[in-house]
């Protein structure tokens, strides 16, 4: 399998402080990693470079999509290459409709907002987005745009957290939808890499590969249900 | 009444807000304009259409359209409960229509309500009788025809007990006449419970100055709603409508602005709470392209359960321009509950990376960001103005 995404010695810092301390991590086609690690390791970080945001300053190193260097390409350039994100905490973007941007965002937006009672977010097509949205509901507005964004790689933070437990079938299911879908003729799936504090999401999506990551480094790579049931019983060991 | 002599001295007052126009670089506006029997196929078309008043009259109660300083147009479809005219013509059928003449308004709040109470200026007269509900809106167009003149007009608008009324109006500038002086003193009263939307959208010249004056009287337990919106160009631009409130009424006035380079829009509103239980509303939403725009708003509670909020909101989108919030609450009695939020700056970076993360490019989620802060963050507009915000936001240049 080749590299979907390549991150090498990557250094990155938040205003002065430096977050990403020689991160290397690789995640291969059609293959599901988890993240797992303590509050405050760069796990978000990570992800926010990874996508782009300028909040995150890249100091050296490299980040590789598909064998491109995309290291300081724009956010949208990311986007539109197929790298897609969930964030934990969306922004309000104030009288802008769900459904308007699900429409003006993707081609197949008027096929997916179809489905929206799937998700549960019919009524909430209307409302402008992430405005006065629970934590469940915004992760259904969030997997709701990934649907309909069909990115070829996708960036998940913890998809589980601030969700009822009434409500976590719902997501978990639609997370496995959005990574068991084939990608092109060869009909591979979808990559991703996923964090996950719980590791609850695990119990809807079968993932290949975990990574533990502290004080913004790779420490550690191997199965994930083993890695879990290790921090379960002993944390992370510090 | 203060006597003339006073009013004439008024001449010289500036205003209290804006730029100090001086009157005598301008002409008259001719008071007999063309008449236009037929909207639809009339040259003006085009400039109505700019500022909401559909020529096809569907869906509207009726039609007034004054060029210049003279009325043009005057047409409706309702037959009873509604009264619809110039000013001129309604005082020769109503003589005691003088007791509405200068009452919500003092002619010499400054030189420019000086001026049209001095030249006896016409306007439109509009009334809907006790017990009436207009179902669809009437719109008023005004049109600025005359290069290098002033067009003067004084409006009476009287919504009686029991009754209900939506008013679109819309003020334009023909091409030729972009060096011109518009001002149109509006007096409103509304009886008790009553409701009256009173919708102005405005598309000027570049250099065009602007001085609406408008006073609204509010009876017992009714309903005003002033909206304002302004996307296009202008020069000089100032407006601070006052509205005075009685027991359990309640007012909204609700502004959307583009201050383009070049434009001074000095705007917003007043309210007077002197009802018991009266409420308010003042929501503005504004950006600067590179001009100057000032939004105020002033809430003053002059009576016990008085509650009110008032919400400046403004984006600079250009270097070059700048941007003024002045909230003022203002209470005489302790038992009031008044509020005020006012914001300034730049779009929030995190809200256009969230869209481009979708795969918008950076023009064009700052263009969705401002497009749905003008437009969408103001709750309950009427249908029909909703629609036409949209239609401006859409042409107007927002630099996409």
């Amino acid at each position: 399998m080749t590299d979907m995404l390549k991150i090498v010695d990557l250094h990155a810092q938040a205003g002065e402080r430096e977050i990403l301390k020689g991160v290397n991590l690789t995640v291969k086609e059609g293959e599901t990693c988890v993240l797992f690690g303590p509050n405050g390791s760069g796990k978000s970080t990570l992800m926010a470079t990874i996508m782009g945001y300028s909040t995150i300053k890249v100091t050296s190193g490299q980040i590789l999509f598909k064998g491109q260097d995309i290291t300081g390409m724009s956010v949208d350039q990311r986007a539109k290459l197929g790298i897609g994100m969930m964030m934990q905490r969306p922004p309000n973007i104030f009288g802008v409709k769900l459904g308007d941007l699900i429409r003006s965002t993707s081609d197949i937006g008027d096929e997916i907002l179809k489905d929206a009672d799937s998700f549960k977010m019919e009524k909430f097509l209307d409302r402008e987005v992430n405005v006065g949205f629970s934590g469940g509901e915004i992760k259904r507005s969030e997997l709701l745009q990934l649907t309909a964004q069909r990115p070829e790689f996708i960036l998940l933070d913890e998809p589980e957290s601030g969700v009822d437990l009434e409500i976590i079938d719902l997501i978990g299911n639609k997370t496995r939808d959005l990574l068991n879908y084939k990608m092109g003729e060869d009909g591979r799936h979808v990559s991703s890499l996923v964090i996950t504090h719980t590791g609850q999401i695990l119990n809807y999506i079968d993932a290949d590969l975990a990574y533990i990551m502290k004080a913004g480094r790779i420490t550690a790579e191997g199965k994930p249900l083993e890695f879990l049931k290790e921090i379960r019983e002993n944390g992370y060991g510090e | 009444m203060v006597d003339e002599k006073t009013i004439k001295g008024a001449l010289d007052k500036k205003g209290a807000y804006g730029a100090d126009l001086d009157l005598d670089s301008y002409e008259q506006g001719t008071r007999t304009p063309d008449k236009v029997d037929d909207m639809e196929s009339s040259d003006y078309r085009r400039y109505m259409e700019n500022v909401g008043v559909v020529a096809d009259e569907i869906n509207r109660a009726g039609t007034l359209m004054f060029i210049d300083n003279g009325m043009s147009h005057c047409s409706t479809s309702v037959q009873e409960g509604l009264e619809m005219s110039s000013l001129s013509d309604a005082l020769k059928r109503h003589p005691d229509l003088k007791d509405y003449f200068w009452k919500a308004m003092d002619p010499t709040k400054d030189k420019y309500t000086a001026k049209s109470y001095l030249e006896d200026a016409d306007g439109y007269f509009i009334r809907v009788k006790s017990g009436y509900t207009i179902k669809n809106p009437v719109q008023t167009c005004m049109l600025l025809n005359r290069d290098k003149s002033i067009q003067n007009v004084h409006n009476i608008i009287i919504v009686e007990d029991n009754a209900s009324l939506e008013m679109i109006t819309g003020c334009s500038t023909a091409h030729h006449a972009n060096d011109s002086l518009h001002i149109g003193v509006s007096e409103i009263y509304v009886g008790d419970n009553s409701n009256l939307t009173f919708s102005m959208i405005h598309s000027w010249g570049k250099m065009t100055g602007v001085r609406p004056r408008t006073n609204c009287v509010v009876g017992k337990n009714s309903n005003y709603t002033n909206n304002y919106v302004i996307m296009n160009p202008v020069g000089s631009l100032q407006s601070f409508p006052v509205a005075t409130l009685g027991e359990g009424s309640s007012a909204t006035y609700n502004t959307v602005c583009i201050a383009h380079e070049g434009s001074d829009i000095d705007t917003g509103g007043m309210v007077n709470l002197n009802g018991y239980g009266s409420k308010a509303e003042i929501m503005s939403r504004s950006i600067s392209m590179g001009g100057r725009m000032c939004a105020r708003g002033r809430l003053v509670g002059n009576s016990p359960g008085v509650k009110a909020h008032l919400e400046c909101r403004s984006i600079i989108l250009k270097d070059g321009g700048s941007t003024l919030a002045v909230p003022e609450l203002e209470a005489h009695v302790a038992d009031v509950e008044m509020t005020h939020e006012a914001a300034v700056g730049k779009i929030a970076r995190d809200q256009i990376e969230y869209l481009m993360s979708r795969g918008l490019d950076e023009d064009q989620a700052v263009s969705m960001i401002v497009r749905g802060f003008l437009s969408g963050s103001i709750n309950g507009l009427p249908e029909a103005l909703q629609k036409e915000l949209d239609s401006a936001i859409e042409k107007a240049n927002l630099g996409d």
